[in-house]
């Protein structure tokens, strides 16, 4: 008789599962590392590489050609003039070659020792090229009744090129400049204290005020749900739209609120919101705050909403104030979602990159450090630079990662 | 705190914080709609509510104690030393309505805020009911105000030149005479700044980020929501990881990427870049879905002989089309309001998207109306959308716990 034991291996069918699952998953998985792993994993190759913006087009040869003298009648004599040079003035190429063919009814008369002519077919060797390089070849022509007749210019058959030039990215020189650049002085110092300081108030600011959103809404009256859709008006516009729309209020020359300000006498002349040092910092803090509140928001009421009214009649019976409901009843109840939505929250606010690009482009003392991954690689041109400062931030979200995935494993549902 | 509990404490201390309230608001309101200069006088405000919060108080907030409180503002208002200053260039119009807004407003909601409120001490219960009317008034002011304030300041300075805009920037009242003339920023950005074209391609692009999106983030979400895998839990968790990855980070390596291969500059660069930011929310969100649908009903369609293709096709797909809906309209959304890939990968004006192209309208040379006019441009089709199809919004916005 066979013995009865529970299957140890995975069955044919569960395999059929599995293989069937990948195939689903595969090509989101390799649209994902495509996009998402490859150009990670770059960064890390180009922030020990020193790489600056002009050198991301590779060198290579530049060639003009033309024809020089009188190519009126037969028997006119003229050059083809072939003007090439290296595009780059720091980078050699090797191994340089060009060919082209010259066009019906010119007979050549010499060629240049460098070049080979073969029927019409003209090759020339100009060997390895040093930065900057710049070489003219003449090659002598006279003219016959067949140039005339066809009107077929040199310069209308193409003339190609080769050359191999070495690519910074690709070559084997590392360094670690870029690190030794972004962590000198204290402007890094600095560039990390504004994130910090952007990251906490703008999260703990919208978290609060979405709070208070909430708390308003949390009753069923007429117009709450037009209420609801207006509160979340600044998540869904787009962030340039707010942007430049936040940016023309506070102009300080012809703003709105600068005028009101003035004309309530709250302040003398027009203040320069968007320009000046600590008020510049604080500004873009409240605009992540209004821009994002409505996200916490939704969620808050999304949980309050989903609190057994009993609880509530049960305190009231037992003679509990609002403020006392409020504070031993709902606020352990949101607790839960307060601090995923927090964590959430500080990430994102700390990756945040657009709304301070727009509104001050860095600029007075609000730099934060995805700003300066912009400011380095385009600003000051130096992409290996900027590759370091996102290597720096992938640091820090790598840390803020072990902290989420230990919390959102205990909080279901988000 | 208990020093408050009393009628006289809390009743004045309410009156004349709600009267500051009121009287900013008005006073702002009023400025904003005819440009005229009204402003609230903080002493005036806290003297005039504090007297009145106590009369409430002492009077039990009787409707009549309500219109004499309402009266009594009148008259010094039209003396020019109530709560609201009114400058001399004021219309006789204007005084009239605001001088009667405020009295009215102030007299009838302070009623019903102190409406428990009587002189002595106070129970926790009405004083904390109080305080919090007083809150929920402020707070729907408070958020109405500052969600409106910049959308009106973007409608109505897309309405003016540039002359009526230096000249007197509270103004944002309408000079209806001028007709069509009002319109004419619109005009100038879609004959001159090809904004159609911007629009056709952020549509076209935001259309086509939905299509692919879903059809790599249906099949991806069927089988971590479905399937049994090994591996299973760890690819839903760390999907929410690309997530955090910030785009700034991402957005470099791929510019010199496009830049070397030549991808740069080109409609088909935007549209495999951009459903790749999309897919990961897209598939948690629909995962989370497909999760709740029975697993009755598929085993049933496999039990007939259906191939999983042909029961995620058939059984799946009809049974999800909300949740559908609302990933597509929260894809379209990421989407049509992209910015940083399309300023970084575009530099060719006939291949802008919206937002590429009022990023390229912020110069100098272009007066301030017609960038807030591209903004008007680009942000009304998203609201009409979001607003027609607010009930699928929501959902989206909460389930997908949102790319920010």
């Amino acid at each position: 008789m066979l013995q009865m034991t529970p299957p140890t291996e995975t069955g044919p069918l569960a395999k059929r599962e599995a293989r069937l699952a990948w195939g689903l998953l595969l090509p989101t998985i390799t649209a994902v590392a495509l996009v998402v792993v490859l150009p990670l994993l770059a960064i890390f190759w180009i922030s020990f590489k020193p790489v600056e913006l002009g050198d991301l087009r590779a060198p290579e040869v530049v060639l003009r050609e033309d024809i020089r003298g009188d190519t009126d009648a037969v028997g006119d004599e003229a050059n083809i003039r072939y003007r090439l040079r290296n595009s780059s003035r720091d980078q050699p190429i090797t191994g340089v070659t060009f060919s082209d063919t010259i066009p019906e009814g010119l007979s050549v008369r010499e060629v240049d020792p460098r070049c080979t002519l073969n029927e019409r077919a003209l090759r020339c060797d100009l060997g390895d090229w040093e930065p900057g390089t710049r070489e003219t070849i003449l090659i002598p022509v006279i003219i016959e009744q067949a140039y005339l007749d066809t009107g077929l210019r040199p310069q209308d058959s193409a003339a190609s090129t080769t050359g191999k030039a070495s690519n910074v990215l690709t070559n084997s020189t590392f360094t670690f400049e870029n690190f030794a650049r972004i962590f000198n002085g204290d402007e890094f110092f600095e560039v990390l204290w504004v994130t910090l300081f952007y990251t906490v108030f703008g999260t703990i600011g919208a978290l609060l005020v979405g709070l208070f959103a909430a708390l308003l809404l949390n009753k069923s009256f007429k117009g709450q749900g037009i209420l609801r859709g207006l509160y979340l008006f600044p998540y869904v516009a787009p962030v340039i739209a707010v942007a430049f729309a936040w940016l023309i209020l506070f102009d300080p020359f012809s703003g709105s609120a600068n005028a009101l300000l003035v004309q309530m006498g709250v302040t003398p002349e027009a203040i320069n919101f968007f320009g000046e040092r600590p008020l510049a910092l604080i500004m873009v803090t409240i605009f992540e705050i209004w821009r994002y509140f409505p996200l916490s928001f939704l969620f808050i009421l999304a949980r309050m909403q989903s609190i057994d009214s009993d609880m509530y009649e049960a305190a009231d019976m037992d003679g509990a104030s609002p403020f006392q409901q409020f504070w031993y009843l709902s606020v352990p109840q949101l607790l839960g979602i307060l601090s995923v939505l927090f964590l959430l929250r500080f990430i994102w606010t700390f990756n945040k990159f657009d709304d301070i690009f727009l509104l001050t482009g860095g600029n007075a003392g609000t730099r934060t450090l995805t700003v300066n991954v912009y400011e380095q690689a385009f600003a000051v041109s130096n992409i290996g630079a900027g590759a370091a400062v996102a290597v720096v931030i992938f640091g820090c979200l790598l840390t803020f990662s072990i902290f989420f995935l230990k919390y959102i494993s205990q909080e279901e549902g988000l | 705190m208990s020093a408050l509990r009393f009628g006289f404490v809390t009743g004045p201390v309410l009156g004349a914080l709600w009267m500051f309230v009121l009287a900013t608001t008005l006073a702002v309101a009023m400025s904003f709609a005819t440009g005229e200069a009204f402003r609230p006088s903080l002493l005036m405000s806290l003297t005039f509510g504090a007297i009145a919060g106590a009369v409430y108080a002492l009077g039990k907030s009787r409707v009549y104690v309500a219109f004499a409180v309402g009266a009594a503002l009148i008259v010094p208002m039209m003396a020019g030393a109530g709560p609201i200053l009114i400058g001399p260039g004021a219309s006789v119009l204007s005084r009239a309505v605001i001088i009667l807004l405020l009295a009215t407003l102030f007299a009838t909601t302070l009623r019903v805020i102190l409406a428990e409120v009587h002189w002595a001490a106070l129970t926790r219960h009405e004083f904390e009911g109080a305080v919090i009317r007083f809150l929920t008034g402020f707070g729907y002011i408070f958020f109405t105000a500052i969600v409106l304030i910049p959308f009106y300041v973007m409608v109505m300075t897309s309405l003016k030149n540039q002359a009526e805009l230096m000249q007197n920037p509270l103004n944002f009242s309408i000079d209806l005479s001028k007709g069509t003339e009002l319109f004419r920023s619109y005009e100038e950005l879609f004959l001159q700044f090809n904004f159609g074209t911007y629009m056709f391609n952020s549509f076209f692009i935001s259309v086509l980020t939905v299509l692919i999106t879903l059809a790599f983030a249906i099949p991806g979400a069927y089988a971590v929501a479905r399937l049994r895998f090994r591996g299973r839990a760890a690819f839903s968790r760390s999907i929410l990881l690309i997530y955090m990855v910030p785009m700034i980070v991402l957005a470099l390596p791929i510019y010199i990427a496009f830049s070397m291969t030549g991808l740069r500059n080109s409609f088909w660069g935007i549209v495999m870049i951009y459903p790749v930011t999309t897919i990961p929310v897209a598939l948690y969100m629909l995962q989370g879905y497909f999760r709740g649908l029975p697993a009755e009903v598929e085993e049933a369609g496999l039990m007939d002989g259906l191939s999983r293709l042909a029961v995620i096709w058939k059984i799946t797909l009809p049974l999800s089309l909300p949740a559908l809906a609302s990933v597509s309209l929260y894809v379209f959304m990421i989407a049509w309001n992209e910015f940083l890939l399309a300023f970084m990968l575009l530099d060719d004006p006939a291949k802008f998207t919206l937002t590429r192209g009022i990023a390229s309208l912020n110069s100098s040379e272009i007066p301030r109306q017609h960038l807030m006019a591209g903004s008007v441009i680009a942000t009304v089709p998203i609201m009409a959308l979001f607003l027609g199809l607010e009930r699928f919004m929501t959902k989206g916005l909460t389930a997908g716990s949102v790319k920010g």
